[in-house]
């Protein structure tokens, strides 16, 4: 089966669950910027995890196939059309042979995650099918008129994965570098309402509110980072990195989010406001 | 002595004191296959261990790294590579006034030290090379170039390295090599990778 890219929105390209393993070539994991609602997407339709699906940012992705396909859509409200008619969401949907499948605008969230079953069967790069936007690696974005394999994989029985519906304050885990600020920095980092800035994207949310002073001003060695941690820039304001970070960053990182905190916060918009907590143990 | 600190739930990260001993921990954690461990980030101080939680844990990893004896402060052999390199590079002259040394002298310094690859980043396929010659100790660049072509072999503080892919970057230039950094047809496609001896040599 193939599946034709009628139209691709701000955004969308291919992901799945990264390619850990790369590090000491100077390659980042990257996969999916959340994790859930990917995870989610694949099992609706039965696929096995890691499979790859699209990421579409905002909406406006087109596509059709040439044999009656089985999909599911996750991640915001969008809302996928299957000839202009609106399936139900979070179900796996059967659409046939030539329909215009689309997804709509979302009102709540950022990113979508279109499963097809079978899976999208580009040719991997260093074992994932996911783009890293920041390194250069991975598929070519799709671009309208491109064709893409659908893939044959065994149908797998997943039980029904939860969505969360966690509201509040992001979750944190102080570290590694908590200690390199002072301790009205880290109370205002704990306290204080932070908005994401227009200038964010999968390597990073960019965040204007207070500053953090540093209580140790001297240069940071690099080291590396993970998704979810929370590097703070000389300027003060914090960036928390998603799926496609930098493998090491040379600011001191004050903390990690938990991975269900980086996947919500996957989904936020610029101009969205943002507070983070202590996780519990 | 190995400082573990807190790196969210997927992650620990080891420091250490200093790079020979953070190349000597990532060789053993290398050597060790810890269950659960599915990724390794060697850097100047420290290593970060990525893990999968559904395997292990961060206090789990804690432990076992704890328990392993990295081999004194010998770097693992990673194998040699040498670089034919032109020095026609545009920060030459700089270089060598900052140095207060000739041009052909920063070439013969550059060319005769022998270079270990520390650790990657920066991008793919970009290996951070220290070597034995501490007089070459160059301030990057004050205003960063925004467009540096593949293969050009740069010096910043104590590290040289060479330009995978054309990128932006405020590395000092010193010159050009065609042996390529990054080569996805390659089974690893970075030439550099961690513990891997280097020498550059001057070609025309």
């Amino acid at each position: 089966m193939r599946m034709t890219i009628v139209r691709t929105g701000p955004m969308t390209v291919l992901k799945d669950a990264g390619r850990p393993g790369h590090a000491h070539q100077g390659v980042a994991p990257s996969g999916a910027v959340d994790r859930g609602a990917y995870a989610r997407a694949n099992a609706l339709v039965g696929n096995p995890p890691g499979t790859a699906v699209l990421e579409c940012t905002l909406g406006g992705l087109r596509v059709s196939f040439d044999e009656p396909a089985v999909l599911a859509l996750t991640g915001t409200d969008a809302v996928l059309t299957v000839d202009g008619t609106p399936a139900a969401p979070e179900q796996p949907t059967t659409v046939p042979a030539g329909a215009v499948v689309a997804v709509t605008m979302p009102r709540r969230g950022l990113r979508s995650y279109l499963a097809v079953r079978g899976g999208i069967d580009v040719a991997p790069v260093l074992g994932s099918r996911s783009t890293d936007q920041l390194a250069g690696v991975g598929p070519a974005r799709p671009a309208p008129g491109d064709v893409l394999p659908i893939g044959e994989l065994p149908v797998v029985e997943t039980r029904a994965l939860p969505i969360s519906d966690r509201q509040g304050p992001l979750e944190v885990d102080l570290g590694p570098r908590d200690d390199w600020f002072t301790a009205e920095a880290i109370e205002t980092f704990l306290s204080a309402e932070y908005t994401v800035s227009h200038a964010s994207n999968s390597v990073g949310l960019r965040l204007d509110g207070p500053p953090l002073a540093r209580s140790r001003t001297e240069e940071l060695p690099s080291e590396g980072v993970v998704r979810g941690a929370v590097q703070v820039p000389p300027d003060g304001r914090p960036i928390i990195f998603q799926a496609d970070h930098p493998v090491t960053g040379g600011y001191p990182v004050v903390a990690v989010l938990t991975p269900e905190a980086a996947d919500r916060a996957a989904q936020l918009r610029p101009g969205a406001p943002i507070r983070f907590t202590r996780a519990p143990g | 002595m190995t400082r573990f600190l807190t790196c969210g739930r997927e992650a620990v990260l080891a420091e250490v004191d200093d790079l020979d001993a953070a190349l000597a921990l990532y060789a053993a954690l290398r050597a060790a296959r810890l269950p659960g461990v599915v990724d390794l980030v060697p850097a100047a101080r420290t290593v970060l261990i990525r893990l999968d939680p559904a395997v292990t844990s961060p206090a789990a990893v804690r432990e076992a790294t704890a328990a392993l004896e990295p081999e004194g402060p010998g770097r693992a052999d990673a194998g040699t590579v040498e670089i034919p390199v032109v020095y026609d590079g545009p920060d030459l002259a700089e270089v060598a006034g900052h140095l207060g040394i000739t041009q052909d002298e920063v070439v013969a310094r550059h060319t005769g030290a022998r270079w270990t690859v520390a650790f990657a980043g920066f991008a793919p396929g970009f290996g951070y090379l220290t070597g034995d010659d501490a007089t070459l100790d160059v301030p990057r660049r004050s205003s960063p170039r925004t467009r540096i072509p593949a293969g050009s072999v740069g010096l910043a503080g104590r590290f040289s390295g060479v330009y995978p892919n054309d990128s932006p970057g405020g590395w000092q230039l010193i010159g050009s090599t065609t042996e390529r950094m990054w080569d996805l047809a390659r089974p690893e496609p970075a030439l550099l990778v961690p513990g891997v001896r280097v020498t550059f040599k001057a070609v025309r």
